[in-house]
């Protein structure tokens, strides 16, 4: 059937003239933008785009993502359907399902059908889902949810309308083949006369138009704008890692981070369009869920409703900015609290299935703070001047780097004479309790023949503190003074016992000229274990060793499994799981310099995680990271279970196996 | 109208060990830091500046490497700053220090009238809490020391009403403009630096003031006009108590130790 042509031209035309004003409005504001390459390899980004936009990877690594996945090939090959619908109603004589070749017409009404029930099912799963039993990590009954899968559902309801109305006036010549709506015609329009299935079949029609178009005109003012923004953002996905922050340029002149919507990269910008607020990002985030002011999602929010608001005006050349980016708690500010609660666990970005970048914008925004107004909470002044100083977060004299090692042999690393520095790290050096982690590693090292040494009072912190916190400026002469020296004294294979200084000298350090061959302690021990350089003196007895993974071993550097072998060798068994492992781990609370503050709002996040490391009752928590060393003993002295459960450090564990 | 706010460069304590044989201090690789005491001070001027609208000088006597502290006064916000650097004023001691700093001020002051002068109640290497006095005494200002917060400062009547922070008690002080104030750690949190500050601060100049632009009498200053000689320096040897227990090694030994030491003396 065909509408009323003029009619349907006038509104078809004025929907897709306000469509596209709509689009232009909202992407042109993605151009004020500061430029960047996401343009590069392309083969590698049409994969990437083909295996986690259409393929949906990481949308079905959780059981509801199903629902999307089949809501999400639904709605492309309906969109097919609904191409022909739109442009069969202005020349219904030229474009038609009808015209095609009998067979192919077939088949397609058949899938049609098929895939709008599906459609029509999977819009009612997500209704009920949200209705019933609403996930606590979203808004869950939001307006805008409801609206797009009601219209969802109404365009598939007017769809087997109209086709039953058609088939029921015996117009659809593809009637056999759609078994959905015949089921429809026959027990709903069997009887009605030709006059009302007239009626209906417009009503349908027209229905189903409507709909559609103001389904269409509806994304870019919703969420729902991520059905635009999200394949094209798997394929701008960061090919690099995306937890190594770029360069500054100190420049005199330059504006360093972010501190008005214009300074993020476009791609930056592009981000807070594709979210979804699907809200997985809140429910891993540490901060989040121990009751911080951050909630990675709302600050992807918060940009986006800031760029629509304060982008205009910059685009008209008006420099009046009438919501500040940092300010107030208040929708589309970033409160200051909120920038300086992520520990940069990475927790948001390895779970978000459109690869949106939470922490390098944090970062960004932490840049602005520190960099252009100095204003930071005061408990990092002291940490600031102490790096900046002495090179280590607590001000001691560089001299008593090297005290550590005063009970043991520890040799000053020769370019020539050892092949290994092992780069202790400031916690393995000051550290009371680390510096018996830096001794069970020598000790190891020794036991496997490892050549080996220090740099002693010479070696300097790593930074990597400095830079999570958006100290770049500090950093980045840090990064310089240790590339130097590495530079000067030969030096290209490292150990480091911390995971902080291993992800910071690999992936940061690259960015200064150097490629070193670092290499954390678990890895190497693992190694050693392997080649049969260590060998074990009879399995300890250490029964069920709780494993925790840290976020810089793990989803910055994908080490995953090296120290679980390991404490399989040296204990006999595998460690127990908690709760949250692997990529899902949950972080310690003190990575992005969250060490260095003090953390006054909700619940502490070691306090957390020891909870869930409790609940396995092992007697051993095992680490391969001080901060987590750290945050682990304060965890459990906080829960009075000092006494019973102890922390050991990877290292510790195979130190005692080997003696 | 102008603060002036005086500056030493010193090397950092923590790290500065004392050569058992000669006696000396071992310079060699020590960094150098404000003083940082002065850096209150500083901090101090800077919160005056935002308020009155007053400009900061920053003034330092010596070596040619002070120029990187004085830099980073710069970068926190000083306008100005001038170097008085030069052999003839080596080897001084508070009299004589105090004598090319007044002068420099007087210089100052000459082309701009000066509101205050402001020092850090002391310097971590010399500790003598003298420099700071000894200008107010030769220039003739108000010498207000141990100030731990401004209350007011009235430049039309030209005043200033001042909080010192004695042993056991406070003391609220109001004396005539221009005044200077030593002042202790407690009264402010110095600012940190913004990074477009410190990279105008590194391009910019300090002024440098030798003798040749002083003209002062070189009997005056310097090791000869100084009263005093440092002979010798050393650590003192501890009189009095010992180290008890390892707590590096076993924490909860070292902490038993110590209870029980502490009982012994009838401490707890």
């Amino acid at each position: 059937m065909s509408p009323n042509i003029i009619a349907y031209a006038i509104v078809f035309i004025a929907s897709m003239a306000f469509f596209s004003w709509s689009c232009y409005r909202r992407f042109r504001l993605v151009t004020l933008g500061v430029s960047e390459n996401r343009f590069n390899k392309i083969g590698k980004r049409i994969w990437n785009m083909l295996l986690y936009a259409f393929g949906q990877r990481r949308v079905v690594s959780r059981p509801f993502g199903v629902n999307h996945f089949v809501l999400f090939w639904c709605f492309l090959i309906l969109m097919l359907a609904n191409t022909e619908f739109l442009f069969n109603g202005l020349f219904p004589d030229y474009i038609s399902l009808s015209r095609l070749p009998i067979g192919a017409n077939y088949v397609l009404s058949f899938i049609f059908d098929i895939i709008s029930l599906l459609a029509l099912l999977a819009v009612c799963v997500a209704i009920t889902r949200r209705l019933a039993f609403p996930p606590s990590y979203i808004e869950a009954r939001s307006r805008d949810a409801f609206i797009i899968l009601g219209m969802v559902g109404t365009l598939m309801i007017a769809f087997f309308g109209l086709q039953g109305s058609e088939i029921a006036q015996g117009t659809q010549e593809a009637a056999r083949y759609m078994p959905v709506s015949s089921f429809v015609s026959s027990i709903f329009m069997s009887n009605a006369s030709s006059q009302a299935l007239d009626w209906l079949s417009t009503f349908f029609w027209w229905i189903h138009a409507i709909t559609l178009l103001a389904f269409l005109n509806y994304l870019p003012y919703s969420k729902h704008m991520h059905i635009m923004t999200s394949i094209p953002n798997c394929f701008f996905k960061s090919l690099e890692k995306v937890t190594t922050q770029p360069r500054e340029e100190f420049k005199k002149g330059n504006a360093f981070g972010v501190g008005q919507v214009d300074q993020f990269t476009w791609k930056g910008l592009f981000d807070s369009y594709s979210c979804t607020e699907c809200g997985r990002c809140s429910d891993v985030c540490p901060a989040t869920s121990t009751g911080k002011l951050l909630n990675p999602r709302l600050v992807m929010h918060d940009i986006k409703t800031n760029l629509l608001k304060n982008g205009p005006l910059i685009t008209n050349n008006k420099k009046r900015k009438s919501l500040p980016l940092i300010g107030d708690d208040h929708e589309g500010s970033i409160a200051e609290e909120v920038i300086w609660s992520c520990t940069t666990c990475s927790a948001c970005m390895e779970v978000c299935p459109v690869f949106i970048e939470h922490v390098p914008r944090i970062v960004d925004l932490r840049r602005h703070l520190v960099e252009m107004k100095a204003k930071f909470p005061e408990e990092l002044l002291a940490f600031f001047e102490n790096m900046e100083q002495r090179s280590n977060p607590w001000g001691i004299a560089p001299g008593d780097r090297a005290k550590w090692a005063s009970e043991i042999d520890a040799k000053p690393f020769e370019a020539g004479e050892t092949e290994y520095l092992f780069y202790v790290g400031c916690a393995g050096a000051f550290d009371a309790r680390s510096r018996r982690v830096s001794v069970a590693i020598a000790t190891i090292l020794n036991a496997a023949g490892v050549s080996w040494g220090i740099l002693g009072k010479d070696e300097l912190c790593c930074g990597d503190s400095l830079r999570r916190l958006g100290n770049e400026f500090v950093f980045e002469n840090m990064a310089k003074e240790n590339v130097k020296m590495f530079t000067e004294k030969g030096i290209k294979k490292i150990i480091t016992e911390c995971p902080h200084c291993y992800s910071t000298l690999k992936n940061d350090y690259r960015q200064y000229g150097i490629e070193l061959e670092v290499i954390h302690h678990a890895e190497l021990i693992n190694n050693l274990f392997k080649d049969g350089k260590l060998k074990l003196n009879g399995v300890i007895d250490l029964s069920n060793v709780a494993f925790h993974d840290s976020c810089y071993l793990g989803r910055y550097n994908m080490i995953y499994e090296a120290p679980r072998q390991v404490i399989t060798s040296a204990t006999g068994q595998a460690p127990t799981e908690m709760e949250h492992h692997h990529d899902n781990s949950f972080c310690c609370g003190a990575g992005g310099g969250r060490m260095w503050m003090e953390e006054s709002t909700g619940k502490r996040i070691n306090v957390a995680r020891t909870e869930e490391a409790l609940k396995l009752n092992s007697d051993t928590i095992c680490v391969c990271c001080p901060y987590c060393m750290t945050m682990f003993e304060d965890g459990l002295k906080d829960k009075d279970a000092d006494d019973r459960v102890q922390v050991l450090d990877l290292a510790e564990i195979v130190a005692k196996a080997i003696k | 109208m102008l603060v002036i706010t005086c500056i030493k460069q010193v090397p950092d304590t923590t790290q500065v060990k004392v050569d058992p044989v000669t006696g000396t201090l071992i310079r060699e690789g020590v960094p150098f830091i404000m003083n940082p005491f002065d850096a209150h001070a500083l901090e101090e001027s800077l919160r005056l500046k935002d308020k009155y609208r007053l400009r900061v000088a920053v003034i330092s006597m010596g070596p040619p490497n002070t120029e990187i502290t004085l830099k980073k006064a710069l970068a926190v916000g000083a306008d100005e700053a001038v170097l008085l650097s030069d052999r003839v004023f080596g080897g001084a001691d508070t009299l004589a220090t105090s004598q090319v700093l007044a002068e420099a001020i007087k210089k100052l002051a000459q082309k701009e009238e000066v509101a205050m002068v402001i020092c850090g109640k002391q310097t971590i290497d010399g500790d003598t809490a003298q420099v700071g006095p000894g200008i107010a005494t030769r220039l003739g200002y108000s010498q207000l020391t141990l100030v731990d917060h401004i209350e007011n400062v009235d430049l039309q009547a030209k005043k200033l009403k001042v909080r010192r922070k004695l042993e056991h008690r406070h003391e609220i002080v109001e004396a005539p403009l221009p005044a200077m104030i030593s002042v202790v750690r407690e009264i402010n949190h110095p600012r940190y630096p913004t990074v477009p500050m410190r990279l105008m601060a590194a391009d910019a100049t300090v002024t440098l003031w030798d003798n040749k632009v002083m003209t002062l009498d070189e009997e005056t200053i310097g090791l000869k006009g100084s009263a005093t000689q440092v002979r010798k320096i050393f650590s003192p040897e501890r009189a009095k108590g010992e180290i008890i227990g390892d707590g590096a090694k076993d924490p909860n030994e070292a902490a038993q130790l110590l209870i029980n030491k502490l009982l012994e003396k009838n401490l707890i």
